[in-house]
Parts: structure tokens; C-alpha cells; sequence
């Protein structure tokens, strides 16, 4: 959002930009000024772009040699692993980079939660945030199933089933899902398409959540308003692009680590056994990423209202920018926020623990009390919180309390004790 | 550089979680030194080759091999067997051709190019030659259970009577690493079972140990190159990104914050 207006220096640069004002654009990403105090967690944005490109082509070449056949998948994946050029690279890439755009994705949605970069004047960013987050999950839940393996399969019919649960209609819904009365040839074929899909999506709603963000311009990690552009920002280059890069650099080396040397830990053994629909594997459980979902569908009993509980939970994250009613947004300032920010951390770790265990006995009661304490903390938590908690004081700029160095805080805050008096 | 351990903490922290949920079921295996674990590991050449010979002469007779073919026994990274031994490997097995121009089906000996020949016709034939079980095909078994290699290699060597109290039906034995301890597979391994060309002494423990090396083969044929591509690619990328940190330094250096 740089004041002056841009004119190319060139005469056919001129001439384009007049036509398609592209030059305009890229002169406005590599100027736009970002606050100058930004933090290592926020260099996920663009990691996770990184993530989204590599899935992308990665996955086309994937696509080139894949077959989306009930009797040919599973062979077809063996024979990318085998014979295809770096084929088992390609793969091993795609595999284990699903795992590390979700990683990335928790540690940038949980960035977002410390900083309170959802709240006002940037709740569009955040929601088309949580859209993505769900595509995400559809894209990562389909692109299990194509290997046609035993959790591809199973995995398959445990998520369809889901649907079963919407009174009346639900068992239509899941044989119109599957184009069959089971999981078959049918519903790998359509999975393949809706895969192949959703990723472009991703894609086109990257480009408004960045839209979005270059609004108000980026959030910070003592959350305050900032003029723009000013003594508190740096243009975008080089000054991001150098720091963004060298973090995605460090962020390579371990995605390099688990393609390379551990491919398949993120995976589950049975599914290099080729889909069975006679057998049931023994545990049937999702990726890593999805546990603390399933651990919230399965600790409610009943069917309908665990889907529901499990819905709601992704949900709720949409209505955070209202359900939080605190004016201050980095829980710099939030002492008591900071706490339960770290406790809903835990829980989700816990939930995800629990997830990968069996449904029963102390998993399922630990599970219980998670969902619950999940669910409080959005519902009661966060609203009251706004109201009671006492906050300290914010500083006025970025500068203020960088320029002076860390006992500048002190100072601070002495300074508003001052003027309270 | 505080944030990057805590962020190396945090990933840590994940993943330590998924590696507790896969050991959900804990026993303790057999361990043995394998020569293609950690990031320089390697197959054994002679290994592979016996490991070979085992499979052949012992699994072969019930188990498929169905997503190898008889060149990849020649291949780099693999038990490297000369063109001309892979070659009359593979002629020493009948495949199932056709049809020819009379629309006959036929039989020829084995190429390179072929797949390795099934032992049984179909999965059904296969259950039916083996008490209703069904011998697992081999060629990606390693990473379709859970205690990968491991597992194999106790597996092999874990027969033993049943403790007092269980029982077992006709065609069932009894092996402490497997799941549940019933297993429809016999003890297949014994002393001296296979007679190795190398003069290595055939005790079970040899044979399960080159066996399962061979099995890991079949279901990583490219872990060479990989562990190999992988250091590389690791080192080139630590080397660019101090390259980076010190440019990134550099230019943060204009103004007067702290990167």
C-alpha cells in the first residue's frame, strides 16, 4: 500500500502497464511495507506456499503415471516406486510433503492464535485461512485413499460413513458418495478427480487470503497498529524474502531428512498391503494430522453427535474473531491468555495422542475431558477472559521498544503507570 | 536463533507423539546389525545374493514376488547378479504366454523382462494349497508391517512350543512375535537348509538375517541411491543456507534491528 504511484521506467513497460497494470502489482509485492519486527513464526506464510507448489507439481507428475483403477492402483503406485524415473522421489516428496504443509499449517494457525492475527481488521484473512485448513484435510484424505492400500480403503469407508449419520438421508447420501453400495472403483475414481481438484482451489483462495492480507498489511508480534509505511516497517524486498528464505531453507532440510531417510514413519505399514474388502485391518486410524479430529468424533457415544462435535470444532475456529472479546491482540500483553493459549496447545497434543490409541477404557476419558476442555476454552474461556483479564501495557510503536533494547519494556510500563497517575 | 529451537523443538515434539502411536503394541525383537540402516547404509552384495537363494529355494514354493521382475536381480543397488546368471535365472522358470498366431496359449522359458512367475495361479488357489490362509505376496512385506525388518528376522526365528494353556488347531504353530502367536506358516528354517555357493554356514540365523536383508531389497529397490541422493542433497542444502543466514545478516544490517 505504498503511497506514491507507480510509473515504469520503461516505454513498453509503460505502454503494458497501462493495458494490465502487472508491473504495478510487483512493484506493490516487493515494496509492501511489512512490520519490521516480525518473528520466525511468521516466515510459515511463505513456507507453506512453498508446500502448496511442491504438492502441486510433484502431484502432476504423480498423476502421469498413476492409474485410477480399483485392480490397478495399488501396482500402479509399485510401478511409479520401481520404474518410473526418481519416481520413488517424486512419491516419497508427495507423501511426506503432506505432512510437512500440515505442519507448517499448525504452526502458522497457531501463530495466528498467540499474535491474535484473527481479530479485527482481519477476519476475512482468517476465515478464508480456516476454508483452506478444511480443503486442506478433504485434498489430504482423498490423496490417502489413491494407493488404493488397507487404510486407503478402510480409512475410505470409515470417513463416508460419517455421513450415515444425518437422520433420513444419510445412508442415501453415502451410496451416492460411493457410486456403489461399497467402497469401489467407482469412488477411486472420483476421489482421483476431487484430488486432483481441490488443490487448485487451494490455490485461487492463497491468492485472496494474501489479497486480504495486503488490506490492513500483517499483523505483528506485539499486535499493535502500525503506520504504514513507516520508521516500524521494511519494504517486502529484501528484507522478508532474504529472512522468509532462509527459514524455508531450514524447513527443507527436515522435510529433506524424511524423504530421504525415514519416508515411510509418517505413514502406516498396512497400507503397502493392497486394499482388502474382506479384512479389517486391527486398528484403523488416520494420518497424524487428523488425530485429534478423530479422537473428538469417537469420545461422543453417539454417532450423529460426534460427527457434529467433530464439525464444530473446525467450525468454531471461524467464529474466533467473535468468540475472543479482547481488544489487545498479542498475548505479549494477555498474561492470562498466554496461559490458556499454552494449555489449548497441550490439549491438542493430547487429543491427537489419544487419537492414535484405542477408543477405550483411559484413552477414551482423557479423550472426554480434551473435547470438553477444547470446546470450553473457545466457548467460555476466550469471551471471558476479554473482560476480566488485566492487561499490560502496549507500546506505541514497534520502534519504542525495540530501539532501546528489552528493559525498554520496563520502561514502558513505567511510563504508563506515569500517566495513569 | 531461540525461535529455531523452539521450533526444532516443536517438530520434535509431533513427531515424537507419532512414533509412541506406531510402537502402540510393543515386543521386543531380535536385533541384528543391518548394513543398510542409517543415512550411509548400504546392502550387503553378498547378502542379497544368498538372501536370494533362500527366497528361491525356501519362500517361493507359497509365496509371490509379483512387483519384481528378473532384471531387477541384475540392477545397480540390488544383489548385481551378471546379465548372464539374472539370464538363466530367469530361463529356469516357465512363463505362460500367448496367445500365438493360432490363438494358443504356451509356454516359455523366463526373460529378464518378465515378472517373477506366481507359484499359484490365483489368490483363491493359494488359500486352497495352504489350510485357507493366504501366503502374503513378498515384495513390499517389510514396509507393510509395523516392526518392518525387524520383525521378519524374529518372526523366522520365532517358533516355539505353545506355553502351557494354549491350544492350537491342525495347521496352526505357535510364535511369539507374531500377532496373536498363531501363525499358518510352519517353522520353515533349519540348519544347513540351503546349501550357499559362497561357502557361508547356513544356521537359521544367517538364512533369516540374508533373507529379510533380500526381502528389503524387494520392497526398497532404489535405498542406495536415495541414502546416497540424500546426503548430498542435505549437504548442499546446510551449505546454502548458511550462505543465506549471512546474507540475510548482512542485509538486516542496514537498519539497526536484530534478525
Amino acid at each position: 500500500m505504498s503511497e506514491h504511484e507507480y510509473i515504469p521506467k520503461s516505454k513498453v513497460g509503460k505502454w503494458f502497464n497501462d493495458r494490465l497494470p502487472l508491473l504495478t502489482l510487483a512493484n506493490h509485492l516487493t515494496d509492501y511495507p511489512t512490520p519490521k519486527n516480525l518473528n520466525y513464526w511468521w516466515t510459515f506464510g511463505g513456507i507453506l506456499t512453498f508446500c502448496l507448489i511442491t504438492q502441486i507439481v510433484t502431484g502432476l507428475v504423480l498423476a502421469m503415471h498413476y492409474i485410477a483403477h480399483a485392480d490397478m492402483a495399488f501396482q500402479s503406485v509399485e510401478h511409479i516406486m520401481r520404474d518410473v524415473n526418481y519416481g520413488w522421489l517424486i512419491r516419497y516428496i508427495h507423501a511426506n510433503g503432506a505432512s510437512m504443509f500440515f505442519l507448517a499449517v499448525y504452526i502458522h494457525i497457531f501463530r495466528s492464535l498467540f499474535y491474535g492475527s484473527y481479530k479485527s481488521p482481519r477476519e476475512i484473512i482468517w476465515i478464508i485461512g480456516i476454508i483452506i485448513y478444511l480443503l486442506m484435510m478433504a485434498a489430504a484424505f482423498l490423496g490417502y485413499v489413491l494407493p488404493w492400500g488397507q487404510m486407503s480403503f478402510w480409512g475410505a469407508t470409515v470417513i463416508t460413513n460419517l455421513f450415515s449419520a444425518i437422520p433420513l438421508v444419510g445412508e442415501g447420501i453415502v451410496t451416492w458418495l460411493w457410486g456403489g453400495y461399497s467402497v469401489d472403483n467407482p469412488t477411486l475414481t472420483r476421489f482421483f478427480t476431487l484430488h486432483y481438484l481441490i488443490p487448485f482451489l487451494i490455490l485461487g483462495l492463497v491468492v485472496l487470503h494474501i489479497w486480504a492480507l495486503h488490506v490492513p498489511g500483517n499483523n505483528n508480534p506485539i499486535g499493535i497498529d502500525i503506520k504504514k509505511p513507516s520508521k516500524d516497517t521494511v519494504p517486502f524486498h529484501p528484507y522478508i524474502v532474504i529472512k522468509d528464505g532462509f527459514a524455508l531453507l531450514m524447513f527443507m532440510i527436515v522435510f529433506a531428512f524424511f524423504v530421504f531417510y525415514t519416508p515411510n514413519i509418517l505413514g502406516h505399514a498396512d497400507n503397502y498391503i493392497e486394499a482388502n474388502p474382506l479384512v479389517t485391518p486391527a486398528h484403523i486410524v488416520p494420518e497424524w494430522y487428523l488425530l485429534p479430529f478423530y479422537a473428538i468424533l469417537r469420545s461422543v457415544p453417539d454417532k450423529l453427535l460426534g460427527v457434529i462435535a467433530m464439525l464444530s470444532a473446525i467450525l468454531i475456529l471461524a467464529a474466533l474473531p467473535w468468540l475472543d472479546t479482547s481488544k489487545i491482540r498479542s498475548a505479549v500483553f494477555r498474561p492470562l491468555y498466554k496461559q490458556f493459549y499454552w494449555i489449548l496447545v497441550a490439549d491438542v497434543l493430547i487429543l491427537g495422542y489419544v487419537g492414535a490409541m484405542p477408543a477405550e477404557g483411559l484413552y477414551l476419558l482423557i479423550a472426554r475431558i480434551a473435547t470438553a476442555y477444547y470446546f470450553l476454552h473457545f466457548l467460555v474461556v476466550l469471551p471471558i477472559l476479554g473482560f476480566k483479564e488485566r492487561t499490560t501495557p502496549v507500546p506505541l510503536s514497534i520502534t519504542e521498544p525495540i530501539l532501546g533494547g528489552s528493559p525498554n519494556l520496563a520502561a514502558v510500563k513505567k511510563k504508563d503507570d506515569f500517566k495513569n497517575q | 536463533m531461540k525461535n529455531f529451537f523452539r521450533i526444532s523443538f516443536l517438530i520434535a515434539l509431533f513427531f515424537g507423539f507419532q512414533f509412541n502411536s506406531n510402537a502402540a503394541e510393543k515386543v521386543e525383537y531380535l536385533k541384528t546389525d543391518w548394513s543398510f540402516k542409517g543415512p550411509f547404509g548400504k546392502f550387503d552384495r553378498a547378502a542379497l545374493q544368498r538372501g536370494y537363494q533362500v527366497y528361491q529355494e525356501v519362500c517361493s514354493s507359497c509365496h509371490s514376488m509379483k512387483y519384481l521382475s528378473y532384471r531387477n536381480l541384475v540392477e545397480e543397488g540390488g544383489p548385481e547378479f551378471s546379465v548372464d546368471q539374472a539370464k538363466a535365472i530367469a530361463a529356469s522358470f516357465e512363463v505362460k504366454d500367448g496367445p500365438n498366431a493360432d490363438g494358443e496359449m504356451f509356454t516359455r522359458p523366463g526373460r529378464l523382462s518378465d515378472k517373477f512367475v506366481m507359484p499359484y495361479d490365483n489368490e483363491k488357489a493359494a488359500q486352497a494349497a495352504n489350510g485357507g490362509a493366504y501366503p502374503p505376496d513378498m515384495t513390499v512385506l517389510v514396509k507393510a508391517r509395523g516392526g518392518g525388518v525387524d520383525y521378519i528376522y524374529s518372526l523366522l526365528q520365532g517358533y516355539e512350543d505353545p506355553p502351557a494353556g494354549v491350544t492350537l488347531d491342525d495347521g496352526v504353530y505357535y510364535n511369539k512375535y507374531m500377532y496373536g502367536n498363531k501363525i499358518k506358516m510352519s517353522n520353515q528354517l533349519s540348519d544347513g537348509l540351503v546349501e550357499y555357493s559362497d561357502g557361508t554356514n547356513a544356521s537359521v540365523e544367517q538364512m533369516a538375517k540374508d533373507v529379510t536383508t533380500f526381502l528389503m531389497w524387494t520392497a526398497e529397490p532404489h535405498l542406495e541411491t536415495r541414502h546416497k541422493m540424500g546426503f548430498k542433497a542435505i549437504v548442499y542444502l546446510i551449505i546454502l543456507t548458511v550462505l543465506v543466514y549471512f546474507s540475510m545478516k548482512r542485509i538486516w544490517s542496514r537498519i539497526e534491528t536484530k534478525v
